[in-house]
């Protein structure tokens, strides 16, 4: 398999392609599990999830079965779930409190911190026998970025900062916005799509689909009172201008320039009623009294198509939204979807945020299912294997806008160098050749 | 049975009402099943809320925890517009449906408001797959003008998660 030839890159041209047969190759599909999610750090929970010693969520990532607890001692750790003794899954219920887990098979405890506590019969081991090596096994590397937890399963991994690069400060863009921390809130979308991991990971940092695949939601944003369709499109998100970014390690953003977007944070908008005007300016206020124009006005004002590499969408838009997917095929990628609020948030502003979300996202919105169309159709159409490559360049040739394909090139180059046993790409960003008319003093 | 007949009965017998409600389930099963969705619209009233919690939470209430569908009457009418025109991807062109409403139950039958459930199970056939809904309909009906108007329409699905459908991009 000759991973270097599945990208197509001409910085004289300003084209970027990738072979298909990266989406539909089961040889690619089995060396990215190895590669890509055996090495890279992957969400794993948000601590909001698990507050009390002894919470625990079961969790699955890159295929393993994982158990997220919180210790009596109050530590967050990550176990895997399989008993280490026959490997009976231990945990068998999705979340809640345990002090101690007692397997169904033969009945080894463990308790809450993964020691083994209790073995039956246990005259049919010497005196000696080991239990500190039966414990629990944790991966590798567990870390977590202001509350949001990460495994690793390389023992060979950078730190968690390091590893996030630029994506911290977007985190921090994001995380910033509520005084009193953020919370899970409850309700999970969870979803299989019939399509590649890459193109879930590739729409979620895609702007540029959004007029022309999302009409739907525009003209229903339309119907409030004040707006026209045409001027709800100028207004927006989807209008020109913005940042396509790439922030290291694969890492990429795509920020709108400030527009007319409904957010809860804190944008009012026709549509959240004027009932709902007083608070949304109060938020408001605050996060200008903290943060000063400039921030707080990207806070507000602008949203962010924001991917964590490989597979964690962290978007800011009509709601913050923690999004992961689990490929379980080159064909197949399964989904689960949370939505993250301020602590402090009131009643009636969580309901604004909680509409808003599913108004655009999540299996029943008017967007997301035209996106996971879009991308089921991508999936179906590589059939037609003598269709070879599929096009990524636009805004090679200009300061890449919010929609412009800047931030999957920058996927893609990490994609491709993990493939080939590297830590990370020798470059994320364009190569700016002199005369291609490509650097902003062209312009 | 009739369920509990505790509160005033407005309209004959309890088993009537309950065939007045299996009827409405069918008719209404009816409509989806042929896409006639303007003709389903009308059989709300203008404070209608449908919601669709997610698959792990079928406690979950709307407003308060993260659903699937949350639509008041105004985002009903605009899904009905979306759904009617060439422009909802996922069902255009249109799946196919067929729904079986089955296990009506009249829980609750009070004034002018009647509660009832039912089990649901709806395929939807497209693109050579078939995926099917499980799950159990909450109403809460008003009557108007002497007929059943719907309320409160809750769809939960029996599903641990929505694989493959991936979505409910048709009305469950």
């Amino acid at each position: 398999m000759d991973i270097e030839s599945l990208i197509a890159e001409d910085p004289e041209r300003q084209t970027f392609r990738v072979h298909r047969s990266v989406m539909t190759s089961p040889e690619i599909f089995e060396l990215e599990r190895k590669q890509i999610f055996g090495r890279s750090w992957l969400l794993i929970g948000h601590e909001s999830e698990i507050e009390q010693p002894g919470d625990f969520r079961r969790r699955e990532v890159a295929g393993r079965p994982l158990i997220f607890i919180r210790g009596k001692d109050g530590v967050v750790r990550v176990f895997h779930n399989s008993c280490t003794h026959w490997g009976t899954k231990l945990c068998r219920l999705d979340q809640g409190n345990a002090s101690s887990f007692q397997c169904f098979y033969h009945a080894w405890t463990f308790n809450n911190l993964g020691e083994l506590i209790a073995i039956p019969d246990a005259g049919g081991y010497p005196e000696n026998f080991n239990r500190a090596e039966l414990a629990l096994k944790p991966p590798p590397h567990v870390d977590n970025y202001r509350g949001l937890y990460f495994v690793n399963f390389d023992p060979g991994a950078q730190p968690l900062v390091d590893y996030l690069a630029g994506a911290k400060d977007y985190m921090d863009l994001i995380l910033d916005q509520s005084e009193a921390g953020w919370r899970v809130v409850a309700g999970t979308q969870m979803y299989t799509v019939r399509a590649n991991w890459k193109l879930m990971a590739t729409n979620s940092l895609d702007t540029y689909h959004a007029a022309p695949l999302h009409t739907t939601y525009f003209s229903y944003m339309a119907k409030f009172k004040g707006l026209d369709y045409e001027a709800e499109t100028k207004a927006s998100s989807i209008r020109a201008g913005g940042h396509g970014r790439s922030l290291g390690n694969g890492h990429g953003v795509g920020e709108s320039a400030p527009g007319g977007l409904a957010r809860p944070i804190a944008h009012w908008h026709p549509m959240f009623g004027e009932a709902a005007r007083g608070e949304i300016d109060r938020v408001r206020k605050r996060i200008f009294e903290r943060f000063g124009p400039e921030r707080a006005g990207l806070m507000c004002d602008t949203f962010r198509l924001f991917l964590i590499y490989p597979n964690f969408v962290f978007h800011d838009i009509m709601a913050v939204t923690l999004r992961y997917f689990e490929p379980v095929g080159p064909d197949a990628v399964r989904l689960t979807v949370y939505a993250l609020a301020p602590k402090d948030e009131s009643k009636e502003q969580l309901e604004l945020r909680l509409n808003n979300f599913v108004s655009f996202l999540g299996p029943g919105g008017f967007a997301h299912p035209d996106d996971l169309e879009a991308i089921e159709s991508c999936q179906d159409g590589f059939r037609s294997q003598e269709v070879e490559w599929s096009d990524f360049s636009k805004g090679m040739n200009r300061d890449p806008e919010v929609m412009d394909e800047l931030p999957i090139r920058a996927f893609w180059r990490q994609w491709q160098a993990q493939m080939l046993g590297y830590d990370r790409a020798t470059r994320f960003d364009d190569l700016k050749l002199a005369g291609n008319g490509a650097s902003a003093a062209g312009k | 049975m009739a369920g509990k007949s505790n509160g005033r009965v407005t309209r004959g017998k309890p088993a009537d009402l309950e065939r007045e409600v299996e009827r409405f389930f069918t008719m209404e099963a009816a409509l989806l099943d042929e896409w006639r969705l303007t003709d389903w619209l009308k059989l709300f009233t203008e404070d209608a809320r449908y919601w669709v919690p997610t698959t792990d939470l079928p406690e979950g209430r709307a407003g308060e925890t993260l659903g699937l569908i949350d639509d008041d009457f105004t985002r009903l009418q605009a899904r009905v517009d979306r759904l009617l025109s060439r422009h909802a991807h996922r069902e255009f062109p249109w799946s196919r449906t067929r729904r079986f409403v089955t296990n009506v139950r009249v829980n609750e039958s009070n004034g002018d408001q009647v509660k009832a459930t039912a089990s649901f199970l709806v395929y939807r056939i497209r693109n050579r797959h078939v995926d099917p809904y499980i799950g159990r309909y909450e109403y809460v009906f008003r009557r108007v003008d002497g007929g059943l108007r719907i309320h409160r329409r809750v769809a939960i699905l029996d599903l641990e998660a929505l694989d493959p459908h991936a979505t409910v991009s048709f009305i469950l």
